[in-house]
């Protein structure tokens, strides 16, 4: 319907051009000479600074670190621009403290993200029961996604306390006597934050179900129950199925969140270094941009390395919705 | 929303007594859950008011003797200063980008020309990239080629902060707008088109009047993530004067053990007051927020 409109709209203001007689004809035929549209012209000043601005601090800064990544600076050497090779990432994959990094984002990537999509499509099917106060059911649980990591850091440190915290005092309370060091054990310490993580974000993954769940016609559900069909049934056969552009949006916002997880890292420790078996890339790598000494050329190739791994997410994803449309 | 709970679900079943349980079942677990997502801020209250942190159970409230106000006085006064700055930086960087996509977004979506995906993509690529990728030459920027902190003092790197803040939420503002001015009818732009309207004043007149839900929603989104920010002030500022609320809170009691975790919690509270105070207030704008 739209559509028919607007190519009427075109047809008309063929026509039209043709008879207005006010300055905005002018820059409209030399644009539709250059075939770029017919409001190109009149468009550049919205949005062209803009993208100026942006494609600097974006583009422009992500080819400037490439260019710092082949270079060997650091606290002790210049950077010079003759010398250009790719030592940096020769020497990160010979690097165990890389390696383990590297390790731990994908576990925390992978094992946060799907946590949440369950925790997040279990909370929205709660909520889509038709719930009394479902907005406010719903309120509290997106409520930590509000927060900063840094005051989701300091919560859970308490949460987490090994002699005094809830979760110990809990623990103990059940009759265990040597509850988990969750922050110090170098083994599940990954896990504790992933736990806090996925509280902070199941929120988000809900909200987003939500809208999955409201948008699912009706009669899908009358159609399967006049089939006899059970409730699991329902969800795995008809709902679930429906929720795949929902779950695809969810994944890919949710490792962008994870990738941020340096904020909730740092603040645990409020120093560069995370608890130990806890480092991924994004903190080894401000630690080694920042910290002292620093290796700002190694930094910079780790920088690189997270944008490809984040890039291998994003540009299937941004495929995906330019062809349904919605770019 | 119907909040009737009756007949409209889909777990209907004719046995009525089965759904009665099934009813009870799920607002129990309901229930469950939301103590279970408010524990660690409900732990955390109760452990800002209490003299001795481990005097009781962590999540219960302090007795009559042991209530105090002192770690909420301690931590005003650590965060005083960082509170102000987050407000330097968080209202102009969230009016700025929110203005500026807005703009951006009427000029890519409700502008007809060719290659509009082509930038819209590049645009929308910069929501997910990880900021790893361009902290150094950020930092480097700032601190060496464009140094506004030389000319303003250290507060000049609020400037700076703000600059940056507005950059990398260009994105994220225009994608909020687009999704909104997608549906503004094209006929009615038509129209005012067909009347000599300029595409500025299309703007100002038909799509600024339509954007204002949509400002709330994008003002609250920004403002959130401005405010929550850490990498950035850390990296283009570091501890300072000028630093915003989140770098001295990160580092609080940071030297203490459990003794400090009264102090901590309040500085907590107090460093997400405006952002717990907006969603408390504008919590469907958020929700709108983060689901686009």
């Amino acid at each position: 319907m739209i559509e028919q409109l607007r190519d009427t709209y075109r047809k008309l203001t063929g026509n039209t051009d043709d008879l207005r007689t006010d300055g905005g004809t002018a820059t409209e035929r030399t644009s539709s000479r250059f075939d770029m549209g017919p409001d190109f012209l009149r468009s550049l000043p919205f949005w062209l600074p803009p993208f100026l601005v942006m494609g600097f601090f974006v583009y422009g800064a992500i080819g400037w670190n490439f260019l710092v990544s082949l270079t060997d600076y650091n606290s002790f050497v210049p950077p010079t621009y003759s010398h250009l090779d790719f030592e940096m990432y020769t020497r990160a994959f010979s690097d165990p403290t890389f390696i383990a990094a590297t390790k731990n984002t994908f576990v925390l990537l992978v094992v946060f993200t799907v946590f949440c999509l369950l925790v997040g499509l279990g909370l929205a099917i709660l909520i889509d029961q038709k719930i009394r106060f479902e907005n406010t059911f719903r309120t509290i649980y997106l409520l930590p996604m509000s927060l900063s990591f840094v005051v989701t850091a300091q919560f859970w440190l308490w949460m987490y306390n090994y002699s005094d915290g809830p979760i110990n005092v809990i623990i103990r309370g059940i009759g265990i006597q040597n509850p988990p060091h969750w922050i110090s054990d170098p083994s599940i310490v990954l896990g504790s934050v992933i736990l806090a993580l996925v509280w902070q974000f199941s929120g988000y993954a809900m909200v987003v179900y939500l809208a999955g769940l409201r948008a699912i016609p009706n009669d899908h559900f009358e159609a399967a129950r006049v089939d006899g069909a059970s409730t699991y049934r329902l969800y795995r056969r008809v709902v679930i199925p429906q929720l795949k552009g929902a779950t695809i949006s969810a994944s890919v916002v949710l490792m962008v969140f994870g990738l941020k997880a340096f904020d909730f890292l740092y603040s645990l420790t409020g120093s560069y270094y995370p608890p130990k078996g806890s480092d991924i890339l994004a903190t080894m790598m401000v630690r080694q941009a920042f910290g002292s000494p620093n290796n700002t050329a190694y930094a910079a190739a780790i920088g690189i390395m997270l944008f490809l791994l984040a890039l291998v997410v994003i540009a299937p994803y941004l495929t995906y919705q330019y062809k349904r449309g919605e770019l | 929303m119907a909040t009737d709970s009756s007949d409209t679900s889909v777990f209907d079943v004719s046995n009525l007594s089965r759904m009665g349980y099934s009813r009870i079942l799920l607002y129990a677990t309901v229930v469950a859950l939301v103590l279970l997502y408010l524990l660690p801020i409900e732990t955390g209250l109760m452990t800002s008011l209490k003299s001795d942190a481990l005097g009781s159970l962590p999540y219960f409230p302090p007795g009559p003797s042991g209530f105090t106000f002192v770690h909420w006085s301690d931590a005003f006064s650590q965060l005083a200063s960082g509170l102000i700055n987050s407000f330097i930086l968080a209202i102009p960087a969230t009016v700025l980008s929110a203005f500026i996509g807005s703009i951006t977004a009427y000029g890519l979506t409700n502008l007809t020309w060719r290659y509009k995906a082509a930038f819209l993509t590049l645009f929308i690529a910069g929501i997910f990239i990880p900021y790893q990728a361009v902290l150094i030459p950020l930092s480097q920027f700032w601190a060496i080629y464009f140094p506004i902190h030389n000319l303003f003092g250290t507060y000049g790197q609020l400037i700076e902060l703000i600059i940056s803040h507005v950059a990398y939420g260009i994105p994220i503002t225009l994608l909020l707008f687009r999704t909104y001015y997608k549906d503004i009818p094209t006929e009615m732009l038509e129209a005012a088109e067909l009347d000599g309207a300029s595409a500025f004043g299309i703007y100002r007149r038909i799509i600024l009047p339509l954007s204002g839900p949509m400002f709330a929603v994008t003002l609250i989104y920004q403002f959130t993530q401005v405010w929550n920010d850490l990498l950035f002030a850390l990296v283009i500022m570091g501890p300072g004067p000028a630093s915003p609320v989140t770098i001295p809170l990160a580092q609080l009691g940071a030297s203490l053990t459990n003794v400090g975790f009264g102090i901590r919690m309040a500085g907590a509270f107090i460093a997400a007051f405006p952002t717990l105070l907006v969603y408390i207030m504008f919590g469907d704008q958020f929700a709108e927020g983060v689901a686009t």
